[in-house]
C-alpha cells in the first residue's frame, strides 16, 4: 500500500502511460509544445461549451482536475472526452481519480461523458483495479526518474504535439 | 498559419479592441493577433503599453532594429514554456568544458559544411573557388583536434575568411566584399550581410522563445557576449542557408541600384527600399518549403530553425546527440 501522501502522479500521467512513455516523460519533466495544434483548441472548445450549467474544472491538490462532479444518490465524477480513441487511457484516468478520492475517504463512481458521441460510460473502482493503480504509479514514477525513452515512431504520432520534437532530427 | 510582420516606416503600433494597429501619416492597418508571429521593428515606432501588454499575453516579440539594420534589443514575452530540468542540464553543457567544446565544434561544423554546400554549387561555374574550398576543408578537419573555445572560434574566422574571399571571386566589382567590416559596414555587401544576420538573429530569437532552451545559455558563443547568445550560436547554422542565399539573389539578379544605398562610402545603409527588398526576399525564403523525410510532411525553413532547437533540447537531455542540419537538398 503506498501512502497517499507521497502520491504525486497526475490524472494525466495515467493517461499519458497508456498513450506513449515517451509523451508522459518530456510532460513530466516540463517538455511541453507550444499550444497552436488544432486539436488541442478543439479539446478546449469542447470543454468550454458542454454543460454548461455545471460547475467545471475542479482542480484537487493540484494533482488530479476533475471536469465536474454531479451528486445523486452517491458522487459522480465526470471526465468529458471528444472521442473513444483513447479509451483505455481515459478509463485508467478517471478510475485513478476514484483511487486517489478514496484515499482521502470519499467513495464516487466514474461517468466517461463523449458528448460528441452522445454516449456514456460507467465505471466502478474495484479490489483489482485499485491494485493495478498501485502497480502503474510504481512503474509511472521509476520511468519518469530515469532517461527519456526513445521515442517509438507509430501512426498516432502524427497528431501528437511532441512528433516534430521527436522525430525532426532524422 | 502565423506570419511575421516586417515594418520598415516610421509610425505608432496601437491597440484598439482586439486588434492591433499599425498607425502612420498615410494609412491605418490592422494586423490579426492570430496571425501575427513576431513583429521586426525597422522604423521609429512608438507603442502604448496596452497594445505593449496584449502582444505579451499572445506571445508575440517585438524585434527593433537601428536605422543601419543592427539589432537593438527585443520585447521578449515572458517565459511560458518553462522546464527546470532541462535549464539545468543545459547549464550544465555549458559548464563541463568538454561537454560545450562538443557542442561549440557542432555549430562550426554545420555552419561550415553549408558554406560548402553554398560554394559548390557556384564552383560548377567558376573554377578559381576549388582553393577556396580545399582550405576550408582543411580547416574542418583540424576541428577535430581543437578543445579550447579560443581555437574553435579561430576555424571559425579563418573559414568565414575563406568564405568570402570566394565569394568575391563571383561577385561583380561593385559587391567585392574586401575585408568583412561590421561597425559600421563599409561597402554594400559588408552591409547587406550585417543587416541579414542581426534579421537571423532575431528569428532565431523567436524560435527559441518557443521552446525550453534558456536563451542566454550558449557554447560557441560566451553567454556574456550579448544577452541571448544561444540565438548566436544557432545562427551560425542558417546564415549561409538563409541570409547569404538573400544576398545572392539580390546581388545575382541586380535587384539592387543606387537608390537601394543611402549615406556616403564607409557609412553605408540601406535606404527603405533597400530594405523593404531585402526584407521580402528573406520573408520568402523563411516561408519556402522542403520535404523533410524524418517528417514525411513539408516544413518551412523557419520551423527548420525549431527543429534544430528541439534536436538541441535532446542532447542537453541525453537522448538524442545534437547533430547539425546540413542542407540535404
Amino acid at each position: 500500500m503506498i501512502s497517499h501522501t507521497d502520491v504525486k502522479v497526475t490524472g494525466t500521467q495515467i493517461n499519458y502511460y497508456f498513450i506513449c512513455t515517451t509523451k508522459l516523460w518530456l510532460f513530466s519533466h516540463h517538455i511541453q509544445m507550444e499550444k497552436e495544434s488544432d486539436e488541442v483548441s478543439m479539446g478546449k472548445h469542447i470543454h468550454e461549451t458542454s454543460y454548461e450549467r455545471t460547475k467545471k474544472n475542479i482542480i484537487i491538490d493540484d494533482v488530479i482536475a476533475v471536469d465536474f462532479i454531479k451528486k445523486h444518490d452517491g458522487i459522480e465524477i465526470h471526465d468529458v472526452k471528444k472521442s473513444r480513441k483513447m479509451e483505455v487511457a481515459h478509463r485508467w484516468q478517471l478510475l485513478y481519480y476514484l483511487y486517489y478520492l478514496k484515499q482521502r475517504g470519499v467513495s464516487a463512481i466514474g461517468v466517461l461523458d463523449y458528448p460528441l458521441l452522445k454516449k456514456k460510460e460507467i465505471l466502478h473502482l474495484g479490489d483489482s483495479e485499485e491494485r493495478e493503480l498501485e502497480k502503474l504509479i510504481q512503474e509511472i514514477l521509476a520511468l519518469v526518474s530515469s532517461q527519456m525513452p526513445s521515442p517509438m515512431k507509430r501512426p498516432l504520432c502524427k497528431k501528437c504535439s511532441y512528433y516534430e520534437f521527436c522525430f525532426g532530427g532524422e | 498559419m502565423k506570419t511575421n510582420y516586417y515594418i520598415t516606416k516610421d509610425g505608432v503600433l496601437r491597440r484598439k479592441e482586439n486588434t492591433v494597429y499599425f498607425i502612420d501619416k498615410t494609412e491605418q492597418r490592422a494586423l490579426p493577433i492570430q496571425k501575427i508571429y513576431a513583429i521586426y521593428a525597422y522604423g521609429n515606432l512608438s507603442f502604448t503599453s496596452g497594445v505593449v501588454s496584449y502582444l505579451a499575453k499572445n506571445g508575440v516579440p517585438i524585434h527593433f532594429f537601428n536605422s543601419y539594420g543592427f539589432y537593438e534589443g527585443s520585447l521578449y514575452p515572458r517565459e511560458t514554456l518553462v522546464s527546470g530540468d532541462a535549464t539545468i542540464k543545459q547549464a550544465e553543457h555549458y559548464l563541463d568544458g568538454e561537454r560545450r567544446s562538443i557542442l561549440a565544434k557542432l555549430f562550426v561544423e554545420g555552419a561550415a559544411k553549408n558554406i560548402l554546400r553554398n560554394l559548390n554549387y557556384y564552383s560548377k561555374d567558376t573554377n578559381s573557388l576549388t582553393s577556396y574550398i580545399e582550405k576550408i576543408e582543411h580547416e574542418l578537419g583540424q576541428l577535430p583536434g581543437y578543445t579550447t573555445i579560443p581555437q574553435i572560434m579561430s576555424v571559425e574566422g579563418h573559414i568565414r575568411d575563406f568564405y568570402y574571399s570566394a565569394l568575391d571571386c563571383i561577385f561583380p566589382a561593385e559587391f567585392q566584399i574586401g575585408e568583412r567590416v561590421k561597425r559600421p559596414p563599409n561597402n554594400k555587401t559588408n552591409t547587406l550581410l550585417s543587416f541579414g544576420n542581426s534579421l537571423m538573429y532575431a528569428t532565431v530569437l523567436s524560435e527559441i522563445y518557443n521552446t525550453q532552451l534558456n536563451p542566454t545559455i550558449s557554447f560557441l558563443h560566451e553567454p556574456f557576449e550579448r544577452r541571448f547568445s544561444l540565438s548566436l550560436d544557432v545562427a551560425e547554422i542558417f546564415k549561409p542557408i538563409i541570409v547569404d542565399r538573400v544576398i545572392f539573389k539580390l546581388i545575382n539578379k541586380n535587384m539592387l541600384d543606387e537608390t537601394d544605398f543611402s549615406g556616403d562610402i564607409g557609412n553605408m545603409l540601406l535606404s527603405e527600399s533597400g530594405r523593404k527588398k531585402f526584407l521580402q526576399e528573406y520573408h520568402e525564403r523563411l516561408s519556402r518549403t522542403i520535404e523533410h523525410k524524418g517528417l514525411g510532411r513539408e516544413v518551412s525553413y523557419q520551423r527548420l530553425i525549431r527543429l534544430e532547437l528541439y534536436k538541441l533540447v535532446k542532447h542537453v537531455l541525453g537522448t538524442q546527440k545534437y547533430k547539425p542540419l546540413v542542407m540535404w537538398w
